[in-house]
This record gives structure tokens, C-alpha cells and sequence, in this order.
């Protein structure tokens, strides 16, 4: 059970941001535990993707109070979120795909070591970043392509390239936004181990339509339609739950 | 891991690679050299000619390479042309002091125009950039008692450089001066271009999204490359001024600004070399056509742009690589 | 007191005819830019040749005003048409700097043109007899051509706003601004669509390029010269509206007209400070999403 009285890793209070006539969050009251492996689901257009942008400030919230570690972020922008320690990945894979993976990864990695906007020496004469991002490389087994071009691998790959680049920035808090999207299934294992792996210090909070990685994955669900949360517990109390499986009813049959 | 230290090595090595000097980074000065001597009478065009490739070196840097589209890049030369003219009709005729003062004082308004053009996009952006240059060329206009509006400047008297080099008839002082103003724009180009800031540029272009979610200060970045660029824009303007003794309310116009655009275009964008064919394949030929009638070599000028955007995007240097690419597809 | 009260109705008047020639001109712009989404920045050029177009039929041909107005917007409307298919189509959705360097060069070679044809000086424009002079509104005089202005602008602005909202043809103008991709999945022809609204707005610029003739003159550097107004209606107006930009046409128009009476030696350069404070609280436009 979560103790509430520390400081959460990531709180929001009555998070509320609509587009007109278009709600996509509605008061949300979300919190995210140190080390949490938490999943957010719900059906399409519940509000997931926006919820992610709101927290890492892609998108402004009309209400409502985002908290770090205890700190109030809310007028952060986004780059300073990433520096507070507060990490995405994006749904459809988001790499500079003439580069290579090592340079993908080296690019975050300079970035949070405060060497990116160095303007008086070339790119890649420091070699403790391109170390430390290799390392980072093998530790998720893309060490064998690390100087190939990222367009060349396979998608699985390119996936798991996005979450490299993501530990690069050593998060605290790491949103996955449905990494395993669009990669077949003879892919996605890896994938899952990659997650199944992450330090244990991180919170992650993974966005996914698949059932079977939420539930693999995993200790704590939140169920989001239409921008408001529905019910939130442990994988058995969801998968109990008679509203999550009237919401799901539909998604079922297609399954 | 004696693997993983050969893959890092090499990686490194393939990043140092990029920077080095190649030996036809030196092709440009060599040609310049030997213009000097071959043709002892268009010095003056010359010197235009090198200080426009600076100047389009920093529409490059700007647009080329931090991917802002500006149609007003003119406001920065102008104000380092009347800075520096000013500055010569006031007793103040030191060229390389004029060149800093000018670089200043471009630099400042394109760090508050910038502050203000780039918190826009798109459309909006675009029209910014029109209107800071229209700006500041009505106030020209107007304070032509100042700047002595559409008829010029009068009164520029600029002293030796260094104290040494007087600026005589035949046009050689203003060729070199010119010529080494451009090498250490150029060397610093090529430093910023090369460099983690500049790299990060491109990838701001590419993809802003990615570049936010890695926590790079976009805007910083932005505005920091275009005050630079205001910067070199603005010693190009000084550049002009001084060698040409003169300096009229057209620099500041929106034909200097579309001409650069195109001459940038000509020899090909964002790939550092595109100015330096551009422009003297531009200027020559307008030297050349111009003089015979100036309503025609707007019309073919117009047309080029037109063919340009539709067949040869990439410029000169757009189809040198076409043609290399071809070549090695033959091997 | 009453003075101030001259002038200011004086303002109002001069400024709104000025509105009203700014609104014809920049509402084909507004479109083909929320439409399109292509920065077309030659649309100076429709407007130009409208006002070559007349000018010449009524000086050289002794063309009736009427009559060569709907030839000038007949004549500048097939022409554009050619261009649309020929090279805008190729750039729709394509970088923006593509859009800005191709109108760059169609500027450049209407400059020539113009000048090749007509020579550098400003064509002469003389309103037709029944337009000359001055009419008596009740409480004062005013020039007759500028009543005219007023009156006929009000017509075909109205014209203009009950078409697209009364038409299937402004409904489907609406959706495919709206949403484009919505638009086709529905089934509307955009790419005719974009033909014909390209045609229509560039249509009413020359119709504004020849009403607005002594306000505008017309010479070479018409397109560069006033690109900065219609950029300035359009973008403070809001892409794609066509109320919007009339709001800003107004306010241009009035503005420009206030401080030309006012602060000549000011001039133009509070009009684009104000405007980009505008721009900056409003990037969007008055009445596009803020």
C-alpha cells in the first residue's frame, strides 16, 4: 500500500483542461508512487495522450495543480519538467531517424549534462557522454546497433531506442506512452522485458490498449474515459471491476 | 569491454570526422586569391560580393539551419550599414571598431525583435519578420535628417584600416578587408554549425517535439541563433557601408531581403557552402545582365525562382549531390 | 469641438472607404491561406493587374467603368486560375518557405511585366462621369467616388457573407477550413473547391485592385509596396475567416487614414508597432482561435 503521507513522485489535483466544448480532463486526481509500476487505460479519446501532455506541459491546463516530488510544476515549462526529472516517451516513435541510435541516445544524454547547447566545441569531443550513452545501450541490448541509422531498424526496435533515449535523461518519473504501439507481437517481448527491467527507483507510468502487458506489468491501474478517472486499485480489483467491463464491453468483442 | 571501447572510439571518431577540415574548404579563399589578380578591375564587385556571401551566410544560419523563415533580414543590415555610416560621418570613421559597433547594435534589435518574432509561428512569424524590417525602414525614411533618407547618407569618411591600410581607387584595401572579415564569419559559422548548439538547431527543425521532451531550452536556442545571425548580418551591412562610402534607405528594403533569399536558394540551404556559390553566381551575372536592362533581369530572376522551387530545390549544390549520388548508384 | 467632430467623421468616412478596397483585396488572401494553407504572398498581384486592367480598358479602349470592372475580374480570374493549377497545387501543404520563395519570384516577374508593358509611373484613374464630384449626405459633402466605395463594398461584403452562409458552396468552403481531411472524407471535391475559391478570391482582388485605384495607386511596385496591408488584414483578421479580416480591414483602414490626418510625420510606423502588439496578444487573429 502506498504510504500518502511522504511526497508522491508525480501528483496532480483537479487537473482540468477542455478545448471548447471538448473535455479532456476533468478534475483528475492522479498519484503516482516512488518506484510505482502504475498503468493508465481506457477506452479511444479517453483523454490518455492529453493527460500525458498536460503533465510534461506539452499542453496548458485550464485548473488544476501538477506536483514533482512535492514541487509545484504547473508553470514549468517543458524542458524544465525533463530537467526536474519528469520523462516521456511518444506514442508514434519520435527519433531523428538519419541519425544513429548512439547519437539518438547521445543527444539526450548531453542535453541533461548541460552540454547541449555548447556552442564553442564540436559535437561529440566529449567522450563521457558518448560513454555513458553507450553503457546505456548495452544495458538494453541495442549496443549491436548502436551506429546504425535509426531508420534501418526494425520498428520493435525503434521502440526500444525511444525508451533509451528516455533513460538517458534519468528520470524519476518516466511516462511510457503505449510502447509497444504498432510493434507485432513477435516483437513486443522485448519490449516488456525492457520495462520488466527498469531501475527501481523510477515511477513509471505506462499508457497501453494491450491487456496483457498492463496486467504483466502492472501493480496499480487507473481507468480513464472521457477525461475523468472511473476506478483505480490493483490488476484483480480492475479486472473485477463491473464498470471497467462495461467500458471494455465493446473493446472485447474486438479482440 | 575491448568491443565496446572499439564501437565508442569509432563513434567518436566519426563525430570528430564531421568537423575536420576538408581540402576543399579551401577552394573558396584560393578562388578569391586568384580573382584578385585576375581581375584587377572588378575589385569593387568583388568586395560586394564577399560581403553579401556573409550576409547570406547568416540568412543560412537562421533559416538553413534553426529552420526560421524570414523575410526581414534586411533590419539587421541596415542597422549595422547606418550604424557604421553614422558612425564614419561623425568622426568616428574606424572600420574595424565600426564592424563591432555595428555587429552590437544588430545584435540588439535582433535579440528584441527576436524575443518578440519568435514566441509566434507560422504565418504570424512570418509577417513579423516583414514588419520589424518595414519598421525600421519607415523610421529611416522618416528621420531623413538623420539618415538622409531614400538619397543616402552624406558625409562618410572612413579612416584606414587598422590605421595602416588606406581604402584607395582600384578597390585592393576594401577586397582584403572584406575577404578577412568573411574568414572569421565563416570560421565562426563553421564553429557554431559543427557544435552541440548547432546541431541541436537542426534538430529543432527537424523535430521540435523531440527536442522539448529532451529538455532543450527551444526558444533560448532559437533566439540565440538569431541574434547571432543579426550579428553577422549586421557587420555584412557595415561591410557595404564602409567600402562603398554609402549607405541609403534600400538597405533596409524588402528587396534586399527577397534577393538574399534567392541568392541563398541558388547555391542551396542549410548546407554552409550554398552561400558562397550563390551569391557570386548571382551577383556576377546580375553585374553582367542588369547594366543591359534591369526590367528583364527581374523578369528571368523571377522565372529562375519559380523553376527553382518547382525542379532544383536543393540549388547548386542541391544537384552536385544529385549528380554524386547518380555517380555512385553507376559504381 | 466641432472641428474635432470634422475631422473625426472625415476619419471615419475616408477610413472606411479605404476599408472596404483593403477587404476586397485581402479576403481571397485570407482564404487561399486558411484554405490552402499556402502562404501566397503574389496576391498583390491579382489586385495590381485588376487595376491594370481597368485602367487600360477605360483609357485606351474607352471601355465603360462597369464594363471593364467585369472584365477585369473575369480576365484575372482565368489567369489565376492557370497559375493554381500549374504551380500552387504542387505546394499545398509543402514547407512554407517553398510557398514564400515561389511567390517571391512571381512578385518579381509581375514587377517586370508591369513595367515592360505599362512603364514605372502610376496608371491615371478617373471615375466615370456619374461618379465624379461631390454628393451632399444631408449634414455634409463628400466625394462622390468614395460614397460610391462605401456603397458598393457594404453590397458586395454582405453579398460576399450571406453567400457563405447561405450556400452549399460557402457551407462546404466552411467545412474544409474547418477541418480539411473531415471535409474530403465526407466526400467534397476540395481540390475543385480550392480552384474555385482560389479563382473567386483572386477575382475580388482585382475587383478591389480596380475600385481602389486612386486610393492604391497602380504602378510596378504595387505588389511589394501594399503587401504589407494585406498581410496585416489577414493575419490580424485570422486564416480562413472572412468576418475577421474585415474587422481588421476596419481597423487598419481607419487607423491608417487617423494618423496620415493626425501625425504624418509618424506615418506608417504606429500602424506596425500596433500591429504587432496585436499579433502578440493575438497570434491567431481578432477572430480566429486565440
Amino acid at each position: 500500500m502506498t504510504d500518502v503521507a511522504m511526497p508522491l513522485a508525480l501528483e496532480t489535483r483537479g487537473l482540468c483542461k477542455n478545448f471548447g466544448a471538448l473535455t479532456v480532463a476533468n478534475s483528475i486526481d492522479f498519484r503516482l508512487a516512488h518506484g510505482a509500476r502504475h498503468a493508465l487505460i481506457g477506452p479511444n479519446g479517453a483523454g490518455k495522450t492529453s493527460f500525458v501532455n498536460l503533465v510534461t506541459g506539452v499542453l496548458h491546463p485550464n485548473d488544476g495543480v501538477i506536483m514533482l516530488d512535492g514541487a509545484d510544476i504547473t508553470a514549468l515549462t517543458q524542458a524544465q519538467r525533463v530537467k526536474r526529472g519528469i520523462v516521456r516517451t511518444f506514442q508514434i516513435t519520435t527519433l531523428f531517424r538519419g541519425l544513429s541510435v548512439l547519437e539518438n541516445v547521445t543527444l539526450a544524454v548531453s542535453e541533461r549534462l548541460g552540454s547541449g547547447g555548447d556552442i564553442h566545441r564540436p559535437a561529440g569531443s566529449r567522450r563521457h557522454i558518448i560513454d555513458e550513452a553507450y553503457a546505456l545501450l548495452e544495458r538494453l541490448r541495442l549496443h549491436d546497433e548502436a551506429l546504425r541509422p535509426v531508420k534501418e531498424l526494425a520498428y520493435g526496435r525503434q521502440r526500444l531506442v525511444e525508451i533509451a533515449v528516455a533513460l538517458g535523461l534519468a528520470p524519476k518519473v518516466l511516462l511510457l506512452d503505449e510502447p509497444a504501439a504498432g510493434v507485432p507481437s513477435s516483437e513486443s517481448g522485448t519490449i516488456i522485458e525492457t520495462i520488466e527491467r527498469l531501475p527501481a527507483d523510477i515511477a513509471v507510468l505506462i499508457i497501453e490498449h494491450d491487456m496483457d502487458l498492463v496486467f504483466r506489468l502492472a501493480r496499480r491501474i487507473t481507468v480513464l474515459v472521457a477525461g475523468q478517472i472511473l476506478v483505480e486499485g490493483t490488476p484483480p480489483e480492475i479486472a473485477a471491476d463491473a464498470r471497467v467491463r462495461q467500458v471494455y464491453l465493446g473493446e472485447r468483442a474486438h479482440a | 569491454m575491448a568491443i565496446a571501447e572499439r564501437v565508442v572510439a569509432g563513434a567518436a571518431e566519426t563525430f570528430a570526422r564531421r568537423h575536420r577540415f576538408r581540402w576543399y574548404e579551401a577552394l573558396p579563399w584560393l578562388i578569391a586569391l586568384a580573382a584578385y589578380f585576375a581581375f584587377p578591375d572588378y575589385l569593387a564587385l568583388g568586395s560586394q560580393i564577399l560581403a553579401t556571401v556573409l550576409f547570406a551566410l547568416s540568412v543560412d544560419l537562421v533559416l538553413g539551419y534553426a529552420g526560421i523563415v524570414t523575410l526581414g533580414q534586411a533590419a539587421f543590415f541596415g542597422t549595422g550599414a547606418y550604424t557604421a555610416g553614422l558612425l564614419a560621418a561623425h568622426g568616428m570613421g574606424a572600420p574595424v571598431v565600426g564592424l563591432f559597433v555595428a555587429a552590437a547594435a544588430a545584435a540588439v534589435v535582433g535579440v528584441i525583435s527576436g524575443a518578440i518574432v519568435l514566441r509566434t509561428t507560422g504565418l504570424t512569424q512570418l509577417m513579423m519578420t516583414l514588419m520589424v524590417a518595414v519598421m525600421l525602414y519607415e523610421a529611416a525614411n522618416k528621420a531623413n535628417s538623420i539618415t538622409g533618407g531614400a538619397d543616402g547618407l552624406q558625409g562618410m569618411e572612413v579612416s584606414p584600416v587598422l590605421g595602416f591600410f588606406h581604402f584607395g581607387l582600384y578597390g585592393k584595401t576594401a577586397y582584403f578587408y572584406c575577404l578577412a572579415a568573411l574568414f572569421v564569419g565563416w570560421l565562426v559559422m563553421r564553429r557554431i554549425v559543427h557544435s552541440p548548439f548547432g546541431r541541436s538547431l537542426t534538430g529543432i527543425r527537424e523535430n521540435e517535439a523531440r527536442m522539448h521532451a529532451i529538455g532543450s531550452p527551444v526558444f533560448k536556442r532559437r533566439l540565440v541563433a538569431y541574434t547571432i545571425s543579426a550579428a553577422m548580418a549586421g557587420v555584412s551591412g557595415a561591410l557595404v557601408a564602409q567600402t562603398t562610402q554609402f549607405v541609403a534607405t534600400d538597405s533596409l528594403g524588402f528587396e534586399r531581403s527577397g534577393n538574399v533569399l534567392i541568392m541563398l536558394l541558388l547555391g542551396g540551404i542549410g548546407q554552409l557552402y550554398g552561400a558562397f556559390i550563390g551569391v557570386p553566381l548571382y551577383m556576377i551575372a546580375q553585374d553582367r545582365f542588369a547594366a543591359i536592362d534591369p526590367v528583364y533581369w527581374y523578369f528571368w530572376i523571377g522565372l529562375l525562382l519559380v523553376l527553382m522551387v518547382m525542379f532544383a530545390r536543393g540549388g547548386v549544390l542541391g544537384i552536385i549531390d544529385r549528380i554524386g549520388a547518380l555517380i555512385r548508384r553507376q559504381r | 469641438m466641432n472641428e474635432i467632430l470634422s475631422a473625426a467623421v472625415s476619419i471615419a468616412f475616408f477610413g472606411l472607404a479605404f476599408a472596404m478596397v483593403l477587404y476586397l483585396i485581402s479576403v481571397g488572401l485570407s482564404v487561399t491561406m486558411g484554405l490552402m494553407g499556402f502562404v501566397n504572398l503574389a496576391h498583390g498581384v491579382f489586385a495590381m493587374f485588376g487595376g491594370y486592367a481597368v485602367t487600360t480598358l477605360m483609357n485606351s479602349y474607352g471601355m465603360p467603368f462597369w464594363l471593364s470592372l467585369i472584365c477585369a475580374v473575369v480576365i484575372v480570374a482565368a489567369g489565376s486560375v492557370v497559375f493554381e493549377r500549374l504551380l500552387y497545387r504542387h505546394l499545398y501543404g509543402g514547407a512554407e518557405l517553398d510557398q514564400v520563395l515561389l511567390t517571391i519570384g512571381l512578385i518579381f516577374m509581375s514587377v517586370a511585366t508591369a513595367k515592360y508593358f505599362w512603364g514605372p509611373l502610376a496608371q491615371l484613374f478617373q471615375p466615370p462621369p456619374e461618379l465624379r464630384g461631390q454628393i451632399n449626405l444631408g449634414f455634409r459633402e463628400f466625394p462622390t467616388y468614395r460614397s460610391f466605395l462605401i456603397v458598393c463594398g457594404a453590397v458586395l461584403v454582405t453579398g460576399l457573407w450571406l453567400a457563405l452562409d447561405r450556400t452549399r458552396f460557402g457551407a462546404k468552403i466552411r467545412a474544409a477550413v474547418d477541418n480539411l481531411k473531415m471535409a474530403q472524407a465526407v466526400g467534397i471535391n476540395t481540390s475543385g473547391l480550392f480552384t474555385v475559391a482560389f479563382a473567386l478570391g483572386s477575382g475580388l482582388a482585382a475587383l478591389g485592385g480596380g475600385l481602389g485605384a486612386e486610393l492604391l495607386p497602380i504602378y510596378p511596385g504595387y505588389a511589394t509596396d501594399y503587401l504589407v496591408y494585406f498581410l496585416i488584414v489577414v493575419s490580424v483578421g485570422g486564416l480562413g475567416s472572412i468576418r475577421g479580416p474585415f474587422l481588421a480591414a476596419l481597423l487598419l483602414g481607419i487607423a491608417d487614414t487617423a494618423f496620415k490626418y493626425l501625425l504624418p510625420e509618424i506615418g506608417s510606423f504606429f500602424i506596425y508597432a500596433l500591429t504587432l502588439a496585436l499579433l502578440m496578444w493575438r497570434p491567431r487573429g481578432l477572430i480566429g482561435p486565440s
